[in-house]
């Protein structure tokens, strides 16, 4: 039955934003972090999303949606004058973390209203799928 | 005997599967419409449905409705592509599936009226 592989494929699509959406807490809640005693303060992660054969992989319009890896951000994060700072390195400044926030938020707008829209065409697929059912009963 | 019975719901009936399909499609869009490179897909549906109910196409039964459809699939121009080369336009992708759930159910509504119509025929006229 063709139309159940809806559920696969915006299944997968779900839940490959709501790791996007986990992605995005997680650099919004270390958008203040300072280096620690390494050195090394926190980089900004993004999910990188793939399109994959759902299922059987023998029908090839059946194309979901998978996370194959998470990239760290590498750009040297924002530098700041504080010599009464106890992390402070020997010239004074403090390393924050590299987020934006304000890029996190519109990827957490994008990710949600994608989540949104995956969650729609599954309610729909339901339905009619339902309708179906109930073909010849009245 | 049976064959003439439910030849009338077998347009209909090719009609609501070619939708599903579609449906299908246009699910695999929206859930990629994200995904650095992907390509959208539509289908030409007046061109798969005349494919499906040709009389050609009942002679190979062999060849699965999908491989059937495969010709009429077509992958569709986008008025702007994104950076990352992915053509999935969210405005028409929604519009269409939209459109594609309306006619499913138009096509499930006619197959419930002749499936009345027969069942209503084949009624004792005492029972009513």
């Amino acid at each position: 039955m063709s139309m159940f592989s809806i559920f696969h494929i915006s299944g997968s699509a779900v839940s490959a934003q709501s790791q996007r959406l986990n992605a995005v807490a997680s650099n919004m809640a270390n958008a203040d972090t300072v280096a620690g005693p390494d050195g090394q303060a926190y980089k900004a992660r993004q999910v990188v999303f793939q399109s994959v054969l759902a299922q059987n992989g023998t029908d090839q319009t059946d194309v979901g949606v998978q996370v194959v890896g998470v990239q760290e951000n590498q750009t040297p994060g924002r530098r700041v004058h504080d010599p009464s700072h106890q992390l402070a390195d020997a010239d004074g400044y403090v390393t924050y973390s590299n987020v934006n926030s304000v890029e996190e938020m519109v990827n957490m707008i994008s990710a949600s209203r994608s989540y949104q829209n995956n969650l729609e065409v599954m309610g729909t697929a339901k339905s009619l799928l339902l309708k179906t059912l109930q073909m010849g009963q009245g | 005997m049976m064959n003439r019975l439910t030849d009338a719901m077998n347009f209909q009936a090719q009609a609501l599967t070619l939708r599903a399909e579609r449906q299908r499609l246009l699910a695999s869009n929206i859930a990629n419409a994200d995904t650095p490179g992907y390509q959208s897909k539509d289908m030409d549906f007046a061109k798969a449905l005349r494919a499906a109910t040709s009389p050609a196409a009942g002679t190979d039964s062999n060849q699965t409705l999908t491989q059937r459809t495969q010709s009429a699939l077509q992958s569709s121009l986008s008025a702007m592509t994104s950076m990352d080369s992915n053509t999935v336009d969210m405005d028409r992708e929604r519009a269409s599936f939209a459109d594609n759930t309306v006619k499913y159910e138009a096509s499930l509504r006619f197959l419930n009226g002749s499936i009345r119509t027969m069942l209503d025929a084949m009624k004792s006229p005492n029972a009513a």
